[in-house]
């Protein structure tokens, strides 16, 4: 049995990175004693498999991550396994601002999460004390009505030169009025104002697959030259995007009501939907 | 009293690993300040990695938040990228639990493992706002505390300290808290520093360096005495008595990040009797207290439980020798419940096959290396040094390692020990060639590393009077281990260059604080990393304070000379520090003293007490264990060699 764990990373621990963060799920999972499947051969490790890597330093509402229950555990216990009360003691088992939302059993699959997300939308807080207040809204507007813009950036620990024009499928500044008080989004940003008086927040839905553009590299084009942590002090990642070029995109929470904004959603959906086919007119 | 958090926190996505400053680890406590607490900062003056698994520091955080009166918090030294853009910003020295400015704590209380982090020990001072001379202090600055094995020569930090705690700190934590509790009470009004501090020097084992004088005449110390009548002309260190009374750490410390011993640690044991003359951990922490085989049990369920670790490492000065050994480790099953079967790791091996044979039991899948320390390359050397391992014994141990799959083998040696010749030198390489051929017998990959460290005498030690080999002496030596390394023998080294320079803070007197202020100030932190290690900082410090490098390090000190922590006490007579010098030199092995008869030391006589040992019998195996005959594969010579420092 395969599930599907969705969680919300928030505040301190946003600076565990990647690997941190594997590791520290696989004591959670003991601590909460899931029957996690083993793998064999000399040095069992848990079957989890990882969703895309959330860069050190960013936040998120959704990060998805897969693990591989053993049946026969399960069936030892008392034949079921309570997913609601494994979503909370995981919860508890984690650091503070780790939070499980979701454990969805999931189908098999052809495609492993990393393959499987193509495209993740963010907002970054973006401090404006240090510029004029239109340049943000001119800089916005002109990556938009781009073709193309060519960055010099590293992969792979080699520099390349890169065009991340057609790696933003999205990109916009959102007040933050349009996350309900009550959202955590709301509460993220209630946390921001507290860095800088000016913050403004910049949508961004970028490509994670083939030449992918990271949400540093977003606030550098936003800012070049600068160091992008002091363009964008604070960032989250608020979808994942799950769905290949012949097939409708979805949200990888598809369903679920994490923002209480559906709207914002459909439009999101809307839009990538429209960027995919290869138009840039897909900004408004 | 606010947290520096808002300030710290948009520095933290522009370093290397930020989880070394958000706190929030597993076991961490919620430390609630209040007006009549004592506010203590353990410090630990290395980066995070290194600093959180240390022990001491995490139960002493334990102990003192569970009392009333007072509150700890956590912090380690910022690596250099966060420090940098700290001090930019003037962002003073914070805790990782709540990131308040350390200059709100009532005391910082700094662990000193090694000697090398005494310019980490300024820096951190000085980051937290606070003078780094003792002596410029205000009353509202906070105390500063040492503690740990360096502390047992504090003198070389005299100026910077106000007080020094030798031995173990679970008691007398609480009677300095109380001390400060009332200073705190009175207001801390002007002039009231230096009576707490008079105070302070009152409890046992506490040393507060500035209620003594001490003369110099050239390079030599003439006296060493208390200001006052009423402060101790020797402060003997603090014993636990009962191991078992203190099962801390309740709440293991799990972090968030990788760090370098990433596992459950449960102690089994302080103390070693083994008497090896060169370590100083090995002398400081006598006697042997053993903690009951079920308490380890429990400490171990409840760690794992509790952190989510399915590693615990046994953790003592030579976990063998626990006389629980065996009934813990099989007891150590695997939990169908768990994800994984927990699995132990032995620190510190004893070199027999019974001990290969443990290993073997605890290691669960792919055996990668094992790690023995022989020390030196022959038997005459050993007895020397007093590590009593026969090859009998090292290569049983090595067959016993290839015969269990093992195929990887490490062996630690020293180099620059007392006596030495270049056939002692060159049998670190043979012994090595036979461990190979050993392991040749078995598998085609057998390779053997010879880890190579060059000796430094510490204090409270039968070697305190040795001088130690230069740079140049070690280098060669190194040089003689490599030219006769054979194939499947790798040779690896320490930098001599740091040897020096922690001799001279090892064996230092209180001038030395003046060299060690010189070198951070030159930009000198971090000295236990190679990449910022730099031996000229710290001679041209020597030379720019008139100080001799070599009287510090190179020179053999005499019976007769005042030694600049000899009002400091471990509990060992000097006389038998003096005798077991001079054994060594006789090539004189000395059998450990829970089997064999006492040999008055001193450390059980002076404070009461008395090993606490489980088990009468020595343990398993090896000629370690069982009583061995001493004269095996050595002599004892009639007249005593001299033959200190010889060169062949």
């Amino acid at each position: 049995m395969k599930i599907r764990l969705s969680y919300g990373k928030w505040g301190k621990v946003r600076f565990l990175g990647h690997l941190d963060m594997a590791r520290l799920w696989e004591r959670g999972l003991r601590k909460a004693s899931a029957p996690v499947a083993m793998s064999a051969g000399f040095t069992p490790r848990p079957k989890m498999s990882f969703g895309l890597a959330l860069p050190t330093g960013a936040e998120s509402v959704i990060e998805l991550f897969d693990v591989t229950l053993d049946e026969t555990r399960i069936d030892a216990e008392n034949g079921s396994i309570d997913l609601e009360l494994l979503r909370s003691s995981l919860t508890d088992a984690m650091p503070l601002g780790v939070e499980v939302v979701d454990v969805d059993p999931i189908a098999p699959q052809k495609w492993s999460l990393q393959e499987d997300v193509t495209a993740t939308t963010w907002v970054l807080a973006v401090d404006t004390s240090a510029t004029d207040p239109s340049e943000l809204d001119e800089r916005v507007a002109g990556v938009v009505s781009s073709t193309e813009i060519w960055v010099d950036r590293e992969r792979k620990g080699e520099r390349r030169r890169d065009d991340v024009r057609p790696g933003i499928l999205d990109l916009r500044i959102i007040e933050r009025g349009i996350w309900p008080a009550t959202s955590e989004l709301s509460a993220w940003a209630d946390s921001v104002s507290l860095l800088s008086t000016d913050i403004q927040f910049v949508e961004a839905t970028l490509t994670t697959s083939g030449r992918g553009v990271r949400p540093t590299e977003m606030a550098e084009v936003l800012r070049p030259g600068v160091d992008p942590w002091i363009t964008m002090p604070r960032v989250v990642r608020t979808h994942q995007w799950i769905g290949r070029d012949d097939a409708p995109r979805v949200s990888a929470r598809a369903g679920k009501d994490i923002t209480h904004d559906h709207s914002l959603e459909q439009r999101l959906e809307r839009r990538s939907e429209h960027s995919v086919a290869g138009s840039s007119g897909g900004y408004d | 009293m606010t947290s520096l958090w808002t300030r710290v926190e948009p520095l933290l996505a522009r370093v290397r690993k930020p989880a070394r400053y958000i706190g929030c680890e597993d076991g961490a406590i919620e430390p609630r300040h209040g007006p009549g607490k004592v506010a203590w900062l353990l410090a630990y003056p290395d980066v995070y990695e290194v600093g959180l698994p240390n022990q001491g520091l995490q139960i002493l955080y334990e102990i003192l938040n569970e009392r009333a009166d007072a509150v700890a918090e956590r912090t380690y030294a910022p690596w250099v990228d966060l420090e940098a853009l700290m001090r930019e910003r003037s962002i003073p020295l914070f805790s990782v639990d709540t990131h308040r400015a350390a200059s709100d704590f009532d005391v910082i209380a700094f662990n000193l493992s090694a000697e090398l982090v005494y310019t980490n020990v300024l820096n951190m001072i000085d980051l937290a706002g606070v003078p780094i001379h003792a002596d410029r202090r205000r009353p509202d600055d906070p105390l500063v505390i040492v503690g740990g094995h360096a502390a047992f020569n504090p003198e070389p930090l005299a100026d910077f300290i106000d007080v020094a705690v030798l031995g173990e700190g679970e008691e007398v934590v609480s009677e300095i808290t109380e001390i400060v509790r009332e200073w705190k009470a009175s207001g801390r009004t002007e002039g009231s520093r230096d009576a707490v501090l008079r105070a302070l020097s009152k409890v046992p084992g506490v040393y507060v360096p500035s209620m003594y004088e001490v003369e110099y005449e050239r390079e030599r110390t003439m006296s060493i005495t208390p200001r006052y009548p009423d402060v101790p002309s020797l402060v003997v260190k603090r014993t636990v008595s009962d191991l078992a009374e203190w099962d801390y750490p309740r709440r293991p410390l799990a972090p968030l990040t990788e760090v370098v011993h990433d596992r459950l640690a449960v102690e089994v044991f302080r103390g070693c009797t083994r008497g090896c003359r060169f370590c100083q951990a090995g002398m400081i922490t006598r006697p042997v207290r053993e903690r009951p085989a079920e308490q380890v049990r429990t400490m171990i369920t409840r760690g794992l439980e509790r952190t989510g670790y399915n590693e615990v490492s046994l953790t003592s000065l030579s976990t063998a020798d626990f006389s629980g050994v065996e009934s813990v480790v099989s007891s150590i099953v695997p939990d169908p419940t768990a994800c994984g079967a927990p699995t132990v790791s032995l620190p510190s091996l004893r070199v027999d096959a019974f001990t290969v044979g443990l290993a073997a039991q605890v290691a669960s899948g792919r055996r990668s290396g094992l790690t023995f320390a022989p020390e030196a390359g022959t038997w005459r050397l050993r007895t020397v040094i007093n590590k009593l391992i026969t090859e009998a014994d090292l290569y049983g141990a090595v067959e016993s390692a290839y015969a269990n799959g093992w195929s990887r083998m490490k062996l630690y040696f020293l180099t620059g020990l007392p006596t030495e010749t270049d056939d002692d030198t060159r049998g670190i390489a043979e012994l090595a060639a036979g461990c190979v051929a050993i392991g040749k017998k078995y598998t085609s990959r057998a390779n053997v590393t010879v880890s190579l460290g060059g000796f430094v005498p510490k204090a409270h030690t039968p070697f305190q009077w040795f001088g130690q080999n230069g740079v140049d002496e070690l280098r060669r030596k190194i040089g003689v281990v490599r030219s006769a390394a054979s194939k499947g023998v790798h040779v690896k080294w320490h930098d001599p260059a740091a040897s020096l320079a922690e001799g001279v803070a090892s064996r230092g007197d209180r001038r030395v604080g003046r060299v060690i202020e010189r070198v951070w100030r030159e930009g000198g932190t971090f000295q236990e990393w190679s990449e910022f290690f730099r031996l000229d900082r710290w001679t041209d410090a020597l030379a720019a304070e008139g100080l001799d490098v070599e009287w510090f390090t190179t020179r053999h000190r005499d019976e007769n000379e005042l030694l600049p922590w000899e009002h400091l006490s471990a509990g060992l007579h000097r006389d038998f520090l003096w005798q077991d010098w001079r054994a060594a030199l006789d090539e004189h092995g000395l059998p450990d003293c829970r089997w064999t008869p006492c040999y008055d030391c001193g450390v059980c006589t002076g404070d009461g007490l008395e090993h606490v040992v489980a088990s009468p019998i020595p343990p398993a195996g090896g000629s370690q264990g069982t009583g061995q005959d001493l004269s095996v594969g050595g002599r004892v010579p009639e007249a005593v060699p001299v033959r200190l420092g010889a060169r062949t």
